[in-house]
């Protein structure tokens, strides 16, 4: 099987055929974007330094070297977790234009429906993986909002064939982490009644 | 030489072997570790989780390679010394530890990960109010000092949690209390997970009790008969949960579950629990009273 890359920008029938569980990889612009930048947008109403339509953001928050005179080289980039961002994510999908949010664990119901209606995925990558993805890394373009610190700044980033990046939810809104969770939970009581009983140390 | 100088002297050499200490803990996982991740990943028939577990094992090749931090969030740095009692630099030690923190965040680089609280800004240095978090025991008649170096991230600290069991909850009511929070808050703190369960009086015993546990070896047994059965219930209990690499299914869901217990009060169960990511960067060092060092960990490696 060819492997899928997907560059940027990206089109709705780009995504048509891609279901939850399949792998693909990123070649383009993707801008790592986490809490504050979220709640800037969204709660404050300040509009981000970065047209994001069609392109990608990151989840995360990389160690970056600053090489002087404005340029600067990604030394360690991996995902962080993702929910922290479920409260902004529908409205960041609207507001943005933003096709694919790449990130860490499962999101839930809002960016589900936010993925749905404006066609766009959640994609997970294997966290703790930051030398490998920052490989992957050819430029950091731009860097805005320094004043939030180096995790928390939006480094725009061109990538290469950045992956591989698993499907988590897609422009149906299905969720891996949701199916998988319902699973775990039914498996989980099943251990507690086998476990409980070995365990009665105190008689 | 005066005595004073030649203390300097010991200060400032033990503060850069400690800085390159943790730079080497943010770029080669402990051998226990890489060795239990080798052992997963060839039991692993999971298409996808076999695919996670070649991105790991790339990157740390890459890590190591490169010198550079294996995992971006490396943490806000945490450290378990035992200290002799007449370990010469015993009273520069918490200053060596905070300055060889700031040493490494320059030279490797490590993420700036002290926020300073209520204030709510990143110092930048890495090194903050009561950060790294230093925590101690007094060894008698002895003139060395172990320490444990770990570097935790974010997301496998999120699930820590402890609370009070009533007696009447029993042990069932810790395997509950584990299990809950692997199926919550355990899926994305980066499996397979290193788990710590502490057992205790109260909420603080239990919890200290529950982060040494991460500092025991992988696959190491509780010399309690019942805490040892109980770790190994655990531990096939919560992979047959299956959580596999990420969270996203596979056949294991843990590098295995340490127990670590210290007597209770009778009225109650302190329980606690944290878990350590696949990415479980901790290391051991050693120093005598001439700072010679061994590092019990990472073998074959040197400073």
């Amino acid at each position: 099987m060819s492997k899928k890359v997907l560059t940027t920008p990206i089109k709705d029938e780009d995504l048509k055929e891609i279901r939850i569980g399949d792998i693909i990889y990123l070649t383009g612009t993707l801008v790592t974007c986490r809490d504050v930048a979220h709640r800037r947008l969204i709660e404050e109403k300040i509009p981000l330094p970065v047209d994001l339509k069609g392109k990608a953001i990151f989840h995360a928050g990389p160690i970056v070297r600053d090489l002087g005179n404005e340029n600067y080289e990604i030394v360690s980039i991996g995902p962080t977790t993702s929910m922290r961002m479920e409260k902004f994510e529908k409205e960041f999908i609207e507001e943005t234009g933003v096709k694919l949010i790449v990130g860490k664990g499962g999101m839930g119901k809002n960016t589900e429906e936010g993925c749905k209606n404006h066609k766009a995925l959640h994609l997970v990558y294997p966290a703790g993986n930051a030398v490998y993805a920052a490989t992957k890394v050819e430029q950091i373009r731009e860097v805005h909002w320094k004043d939030l610190g180096m995790p928390e700044s939006l480094w725009v980033c061109e990538v290469n064939e950045f992956g591989p990046l698993i499907v988590s939810i897609d422009t149906e809104g299905n969720n891996i982490f949701e199916e998988n969770k319902v699973e775990f939970n039914k498996k989980k009581e099943e251990q507690y009644e086998l476990i409980s009983k070995q365990v009665r140390f105190i008689k | 030489m005066s005595v004073i100088m030649e203390k300097l002297q010991k200060k400032e050499k033990m503060t850069d072997l400690m800085a390159r200490f943790v730079s080497l803990v943010s770029y080669k996982l402990p051998d226990d570790v890489e060795n239990k991740l080798k052992e997963l990943s060839e039991e692993e028939d999971n298409k996808l989780a076999k695919i996670i577990y070649k991105t790991m094992f790339d990157n740390q090749k890459l890590a190591y390679e490169l010198k550079r931090p294996s995992c971006q969030d490396t943490g806000v740095l945490q450290f378990f010394v035992k200290c002799g009692q007449n370990f010469p630099l015993i009273g520069q030690l918490d200053s060596i530890l905070r300055d060889s923190v700031y040493k490494s965040t320059q030279e490797t680089p490590l993420r700036h990960n002290s926020v300073e609280t209520f204030d709510e800004y990143n110092t930048g240095k890495n090194i903050g109010d009561g950060s790294p978090s230093i925590f101690w025991e007094i060894a008698e008649d002895s003139d060395k000092v172990e320490i444990y170096t770990y570097m935790a991230g974010g997301g496998c600290t999120l699930p820590g949690v402890a609370t009070v069991l009533m007696p009447g909850e029993g042990y069932e009511g810790v395997v509950k209390f584990v299990l809950d929070r692997m199926t919550s808050y355990g899926i994305n703190a980066c499996p397979p997970l290193l788990v710590g369960v502490g057992v205790g009086t109260s909420v603080e015993t239990a919890a200290m009790n529950s982060k040494k546990a991460l500092m025991r070896p992988v696959g190491s047994r509780n010399e309690n008969e019942n805490a040892a059965k109980m770790e190994k219930l655990l531990e096939d209990g919560i992979n047959a949960i299956g959580l596999g690499p990420q969270g996203l299914k596979g056949s294991k869901s843990v590098m295995g579950v340490n127990v670590v217990n210290t007597a209770r009060h009778p009225s109650t169960i302190g329980v606690a629990v944290n878990t350590g990511c696949w990415s479980h960067r901790r290391g051991k060092i050693t120093f005598d009273s001439n700072l010679n060092y061994e590092i019990s960990t990472h073998e074959g490696v040197t400073l």
